[in-house]
């Protein structure tokens, strides 16, 4: 039977969004080919204890990886492991989550089995028995379809994008075989920046306040902090390319084509006219909303629902708005 | 301290983007070709450390059959000599991995530097193949970056936050955008880089196993529409955030 390995993430002893994604899209393409999934997890000991909540996604077999200096990514370490394992195990696919992590150990998994790799597909399809992947490339201007000609298809997984669903499984808990060697730990971390500690990616991250010019001032952040913070866990500040150029705001929250390319459930541009290549990072988001003082910036050419006015005014009215549903 | 940096040929970010009458190619009629953002990021800051240091050499190597103007552009900027492997990069992102690969082991680079992604294929992934390849260290999406006693200390961009990462030499690092801005050729770059090495070479890249089966543009969004104006129009967005589009 085809098996397909689906790569889960966890966080502080907390299985990421991600992870259901990825097992949800392998037991999609499983039942296509007639295959199962399995599913792979890195941690520090204790690990084990995450595992069977893998099943509910529907793996059957829950490969845990887990070791002292686990408790950060390792990408070396974690490779070695995986590529290992995969070698072992006759896999037809392994998916990935195109997150942080996933995009630091998908392509060392690759060069070690030496398979090609596809990152960040936003569709998987089965035609004529092989896998198909669409994928955008310059930034969502245009997708590409793509196959791969390897006996094992290794590819990641845009997050936000593959919904999870539940198909409850008895998953197996199995050890897998820890092979890294200190080659393998030359590059260590050695300080997380407490600023970085629980905080999501803007490419990771399901509902996205973006900042644009139009804010005036990084004076005025607070503003928009406030509305992220009324979003919920899973909502990130995101900001265009000029704010980043003006120094307001890090270039990691920068959307665009030479930023991230993001896919939330909701994504809010403030203050943002909307230049090709920041609307090429953000279309393929689920509802957009757009506030604009200027009725004819092109946001709104892509925006489902648009209001015009000066977001100093409107996105503390929509904070508490927000704040008044959750308290309702 | 040698350090080489990959570089590579893609379409400007504010060209228009249109697909070939093939259905697999971007058509390059009226498109810029510059090198990648990031990739001259990476630039910038090997001719950094460089200069810091005193002494060293500065290698951009680019495969493509059309780069050649992307590493005249690199010498002319300060890079000490470049390295061109003729062939055409596709999507098989471990092909060009491993014809970089086979060429840096020749150059003995003490340090790899390259963009964090190439802005067209949108991979980010040659960075940590050639260094497995390679067999050394590789630490990815680094904006800032020192060199002491043969080792690495670099600040990484993730999860919204900065990560502290040490490593032995030699290593890959791949860059993403740095608190400085790349420099600007000047004249006097311009003609010296017309007298700095430049090596031709066939990539040695394999056949691709990626397949491209076609280029589609993205769909089109429905027509959205203007909920009202200022702060009143508050209201209603969230109704319809609720209950039609059941986002939040």
């Amino acid at each position: 039977m085809s098996r397909i390995l689906a790569v889960a993430e966890q966080r502080g002893g907390v299985l990421r969004a991600a992870s259901h994604e990825v097992v949800t899209a392998a037991r999609t393409i499983a039942e296509s080919i007639g295959g199962e999934v399995h599913a792979a997890l890195f941690g520090p000991p204790g690990t084990e204890s995450l595992a069977s909540e893998l099943g509910r996604s529907g793996a059957v077999a829950v490969h845990v990886a887990a070791a002292a200096g686990f408790e950060n990514p390792s990408p070396d370490a974690f490779a070695a492991t995986l590529a290992d394992h995969v070698r072992g195990e006759d896999y037809w696919a392994v998916f990935f989550p195109a997150s942080a992590m996933g995009k630091d150990l998908a392509p060392r998994v690759a060069a070690r089995l030496d398979v090609p790799l596809a990152t960040d597909a936003t569709a998987l399809e089965v035609e004529d028995g092989e896998l198909v992947i669409t994928r955008p490339i310059l930034a969502g201007r245009a997708f590409a379809r793509i196959s791969i000609n390897a006996g094992t298809r290794l590819v990641s997984l845009r997050p936000n994008t593959f919904r999870a669903s539940d198909s409850p499984a008895a998953a197996n808990v199995s050890a897998m075989t820890v092979t890294a060697t200190d080659e393998d730990r030359r590059a260590v971390v050695t300080e997380v920046a407490a600023a970085a500690a629980g905080k999501l990616d803007v490419a990771e991250a399901s509902i996205i306040v973006s900042g644009g010019r139009g804010m005036k001032g990084p004076e005025n952040w607070p503003v928009l902090e406030a509305l992220r913070d009324a979003l919920g866990s899973g909502a990130a500040l995101g900001a265009s390319r000029a704010v980043v150029d003006a120094g307001w705001r890090p270039h990691a929250e920068q959307v665009g084509q030479t930023g991230k390319t993001v896919s939330p459930n909701l994504y809010i541009a403030v203050a943002i006219s909307g230049a090709m290549q920041h609307l090429a990072g953000m279309r393929s988001s689920g509802t957009i909303v757009a506030i604009n003082k200027d009725a004819d910036a092109p946001i709104f050419k892509v925006a489902d629902y648009g209001i015009v006015g000066d977001a100093l005014d409107v996105v503390p009215a929509l904070t508490q708005a927000i704040n008044a549903l959750g308290s309702a | 301290m040698r350090i080489a940096v990959c570089i590579k040929r893609v379409p400007d970010t504010e060209s228009r983007i249109r697909i070939a009458d093939d259905g697999n190619s971007i058509d390059p009629t009226g498109v810029k070709y510059v090198v990648g953002p990031y990739g001259e990021f990476a630039l910038e800051t090997a001719l950094r450390l460089r200069e810091a240091a005193g002494e060293g050499e500065v290698v951009v190597i680019s495969v493509g059959a059309a780069a050649a103007e992307q590493l005249r552009a690199g010498l002319a900027m300060g890079a000490d000599r470049a390295i061109l492997l003729k062939g055409e990069p596709g999507m098989d992102g471990l092909a060009t991995a491993r014809a970089l690969a086979a060429e840096l082991n020749e150059i003995g680079a003490d340090l790899v530097l390259t963009g964090m992604k190439a802005t067209d294929d949108d991979q980010q992934q040659v960075g940590p193949m050639i260094a497995t390849l390679l067999g050394i260290p590789c630490i990815t999406v680094v904006a800032s970056l020192d060199l002491a006693d043969g080792r690495i200390e670099a600040h990484r961009e993730v999860d919204g936050g900065v990560e502290h990462v040490e490593s032995s030499l030699p290593a890959v690092v791949s860059i993403t955008k740095t608190g400085y801005d790349p420099r600007l050729a000047s004249l006097k770059g311009i003609m010296a880089a017309r007298k700095k090495p430049f090596e031709e070479k066939d990539a040695q890249l394999g056949e691709s196993r990626i397949r491209l089966l076609g280029l589609t543009y993205p769909p089109e969004r429905p027509e959205g529409r203007i909920v009202g104006n200022g702060a009143d129009a508050v209201p209603e967005l969230v109704r319809l955030l609720r209950e039609e589009a059941r986002v939040i």
